[in-house]
């Protein structure tokens, strides 16, 4: 259980988002206040909208109505370029990685937006574009340490591990030094043993760098053990929001996870 | 009618008819990627090696009957041959293997069907009527309306085929998810076979009027390479699509090198089908009946 | 044996960057340069030269262009035959109508004609993909095509539409023999195998392998599909620009729009898929083998005085070649560079085996 509720500034505020897919609801009203540097869960049965969200958040799906605003974005509409530009990275459910590239190719694929350099400069690979791949290349290595993944660095990582693809992934969201990093299942498919791993690092982000976290998750204890707050979504509306205590005690949770007593 | 406005309706209808005959093409093309996936590039010259194979027996003094039955015994040994060498060996591969390969079937027909029976051109009679029909000042080729006939029988033939029998369904069913179909007991390799026996069917009636149209002649497989732009234009997966495109590209190539072709020096029709294509491409970037891809992450 | 892997771990992240990281393989190259350098053009007959060597060269640069489009961002096209043709044909102009600027400058300023026009005509990537893709590249070929059969102005009003190019000199030296030629050609495939390999291994190359791995994830990371997929293009046709201006100039001393066909685009699709997609050296290992097998078929009857007409030669050909792209495909559907790249592991370890 985490003692601490850190009391920051509000970074990420969704107002009233609904969300419609042809006939379908994924979201109805949810309006959700994420504050700095915490850790903020949002957990719900399957299908309950908690992907639909984060992309709202992401910019990549456009609410039908409602609003998303990213502090300290340049834009008021959030669009994907522009939620990365201000600092969003994110995680996917079902892995989004490059394939075909090494891990250290894909980790610096998290620090491109930081890449400065022209098409002339880089051709000729001398001078300021020498710098700033080294550059770039030494930030890397710092994530390649903090994550333990020295033994796969070339390594195209389409034939890693699942557990370590999963540890590269959320490298690469670390690698462009966001502010907030949204964190899709990022335990899905790990054992126990790798679960607190990633729980660490989790933690570790967040105490030493301030990033905020949202994260989907489904493993309850996990949930618990890592979130300052969590929003509970159950068939496209948030039906509970709070410390975990708070959630963990809520009569209609129960009952949306374990079904009502007839 | 006014001496424009029916000269218009001629080129219109002309380009129509043309139309239809690049649909027959299509209609193949569509079969095997419903039920294979496969991008078959060889299309047109399976077209001509159909065509040429047929020729080449009744050439042979075989009554021309006899020559279609035994032209489709080899197309549906092509089927298993190319079932056997590469279908079953590519499964895995990414499309632009797959597409390279029938590239490279379409090399190995073209050679051998040349190799096999020559590259002259062999005129094709099989006794579809070649005079005009005229309806009221303007003049329609029978031909041209005959060949839109016979497209009509094959899509109806082909749509009780799918819908109604069996292995219709089974077909149907591998087209829309392997793994499913293999968990019911469908043979994704009988399906192969006979999709691609059914499209060397097609391809066979396709080359036969061509043939009639064109001569039979090596010169057929570029003209076939129209039916790229009808393909894409229509929808990769669909009939209907096929034949809204072919008619489309038809229409329009044939106004476009009228009208427009003398201005600018004419021989427009090499490029303007796949312009064609592309301006419907922009809007529907799936082709006009194809399935939107959705982006899920 | 051969090698030394022991105690040769990296120190420094300039050290990462060289393109060849190995001492042995570094004599190994320096060996194949000396060769190409000094030993070939002088061992190697004029026909070997002419036909062959030079042929190969101008070839890579087309194949590097097409690789670093379809390989590395994943952009199918099949339009470089008229790629090549629009650098040829700008060249031209430049060099009949503009004698101030030296010839060579106009191969490199063909080239940016042929990337601009690259530019227009990669459009449709960014709404289209995969085959769709391919079709309307297959547009822009066939419309140049037509272009320079039909409008006069691009071979400045002659009778015939195949006019012969003007001869041109290089830091003061005439390009006339096949020798020369062969130095030019060498030249230019170095330095601008050189760039492409820098340019293959940038933030840019990264992200062009980011949007063909997985182009929804990199515009949900911010990468500018847009750019990347423009820039893919305009270089790739720039590689093929520069490479039809060499070979009209240089190759064929004339220029006509019939070199540059879809058999061309094929040609140079072949090359990558043969030699290995998403890599600099498959595309060499490619341009030997679609411009060699043909000279070897031709000479296999002829060695075992088989009667066969040049008609039946050719349908064979053509069933050979057929067959040498469904068995590569089929076999190593990553191009002959996966066998070398095998045999280079395994040449490294030896004599332990590689355990993979």
């Amino acid at each position: 259980m985490r003692n601490i509720s850190p009391t920051g500034a509000d970074t990420i505020i969704v107002d009233d988002v609904s969300l419609r897919f042809g006939g379908v609801m994924a979201l109805t009203g949810v309006s959700v206040k994420v504050r700095e540097g915490e850790i903020f869960a949002i957990i719900g049965p399957n299908g309950a909208g908690k992907t639909s969200l984060l992309n709202c958040i992401n910019g990549f799906y456009r609410p039908t109505s409602g609003s998303v605003a990213l502090v300290g974005a340049d834009k008021p509409s959030i669009s994907v370029s522009s939620a990365a530009r201000s600092g969003l990275a994110r995680t996917f459910q079902n892995l989004a990685l490059f394939r075909g590239l090494s891990t250290v190719e894909n980790l610096l694929l998290g620090r491109n937006l930081k890449m400065k350099t022209n098409l002339l400069q880089v051709a000729m690979f001398v001078g300021a574009a020498r710098r700033e791949e080294i550059e770039h290349r030494a930030a890397v290595e710092e994530i390649v340490h903090f994550l333990q993944l020295q033994a796969v660095r070339d390594e195209p990582v389409g034939q890693l591990p699942y557990g370590i693809q999963k540890r590269i992934e959320f490298g690469r969201a670390l690698a462009s030094e966001p502010r907030v990093i949204l964190l899709d299942e990022p335990m899905a498919g790990m054992n126990q043993h790798e679960k607190a791993e990633m729980s660490g690092f989790i933690r570790s982000v967040n105490d030493k760098m301030k990033v905020t976290f949202v994260l989907i998750e489904h493993d309850i204890g996990v949930v618990m053990g890592l979130s300052d707050r969590i929003a509970v979504l159950d068939h496209g509306e948030k039906i509970a929001e709070g410390t975990p205590s708070e959630v963990s005690a809520n009569p209609s949770v129960i009952s949306a996870y374990l079904g009502v007593e007839h | 009618m006014s001496l424009d406005l029916q000269f218009f309706f001629e080129v219109l209808i002309s380009g129509l008819l043309t139309g239809v005959l690049y649909s027959l093409v299509a209609i193949g093309f569509v079969l095997i990627y419903k039920a294979s996936g496969v991008f078959n590039f060889a299309q047109g010259a399976m077209v001509l090696f159909a065509a040429m194979t047929l020729v080449g027996i009744s050439d042979l003094g075989v009554n021309i009957a006899v020559s279609a039955l035994l032209t489709i015994v080899v197309m549906v040994v092509l089927a298993y041959c190319v079932e056997f060498f590469i279908l079953r060996r590519i499964v895995n591969q990414s499309q632009i293997s797959l597409f390279m390969v029938t590239i490279g079937l379409s090399y190995i027909l073209l050679g051998l069907g040349q190799l096999v029976w020559g590259a002259e051109v062999h005129s094709l009679d099989v006794g579809l009527p070649v005079g005009q029909f005229v309806v009221g000042d303007m003049f329609i080729n029978q031909f041209d309306l005959s060949v839109a006939a016979i497209c009509g029988l094959i899509v109806l033939a082909l749509a009780y085929f799918f819908q109604r029998t069996r292995v219709g369904l089974s077909l149907r069913a591998v087209a829309d998810d392997h793994q499913a179909a293999i968990s019911i007991g469908v043979s994704i390799r009988n399906v192969w076979i006979i999709v691609w026996s059914v499209a060397g069917v097609v391809c066979l009636v396709t080359g036969t009027v061509w043939g009639a149209k064109l001569g039979v002649q090596p010169a057929l497989n570029l003209v076939a390479l129209k039916a790229m732009p009808v393909i894409v234009l229509g929808g990769l997966t669909s009939i209907p699509g096929a034949i809204v495109g072919g008619l489309i590209i038809g229409a329009s190539e044939k106004l476009f090198e009228v009208y427009f072709g003398s201005i600018i020096g004419g021989a427009t029709e090499s490029w303007v089908p796949y312009v064609v294509a592309i301006a419907f491409l922009l809007v529907r970037p799936a082709g006009l009946f194809g399935t939107q891809e959705l982006r899920r992450i | 044996m051969f090698y030394r892997a022991a105690r040769r771990l990296p120190t420094s992240y300039s050290s990462q960057f060289l393109i060849i990281k190995r001492p042995e393989d570094r004599i190994l190259a320096a060996l194949a340069v000396g060769v190409a350098i000094f030993l070939l053009p002088h061992i190697a007959s004029t026909y070997a030269l002419s036909t062959l060597l030079v042929p190969f060269l101008i070839f890579s640069i087309s194949a590097i262009g097409l690789n670093l489009l379809m390989g590395y961002a994943g952009q199918a096209s099949l339009g470089s035959g008229a790629f090549m043709a629009v650098g040829a044909y700008a060249s031209y102009k430049l060099a009949t109508n503009v004698p101030h600027i030296p010839i060579v400058l106009d191969f490199f300023i063909g080239g940016v004609a042929a990337a601009a026009v690259g530019i227009v005509f990669g459009l449709p990537s960014l709404r289209m993909r995969a085959f769709y893709l391919a079709i309307a590249t297959l547009a822009v070929q066939f419309f140049i095509e037509w272009l320079f059969s039909k409008v006069s102005w691009f071979w400045n009003d002659h009778a015939s539409g195949v006019v012969s190019t003007p001869a041109f000199s290089f830091l003061g030296v005439p390009i006339d023999t096949p020798i020369k030629g062969y130095y030019f050609s060498l030249a230019v495939v170095a330095l601008m195998t050189l760039l492409a390999v820098n340019l293959t291994r940038s933030h840019i190359g990264r992200q062009w392998m980011a949007v063909r791995d997985n182009e929804t994830a990199a515009q949900l990371m911010g990468i500018s599909i847009t750019k990347a997929k423009l820039s893919a293009f305009a270089i790739s046709s720039f590689y093929c620009g520069v490479a039809g201006s060499l070979w009209a100039f240089v190759f064929l001393k004339s220029l006509g729009i019939t070199s540059y066909s879809i058999d061309t685009s094929f040609k140079i699709m072949f090359m990558i898929i043969i030699g290995g997609i998403g890599t600099i050296m498959g595309s060499f290992i490619g341009a030997a083998f679609v411009l060699i097998v043909p000279i070897l078929l031709n000479m296999i009857p002829a060695t075992m005085s088989l009667p066969l007409s040049t008609g039946v030669l050719a349908c064979l050909e053509q069933i050979i070649f057929g067959v040498f792209i469904v068995y590569f495909v089929i076999v190593e559907p990553q191009g002959i560079v996966r066998s070398v790249r095998n045999l280079h592991q395994k040449l490294v370890a030896w004599p332990l085996t590689v355990n993979r």
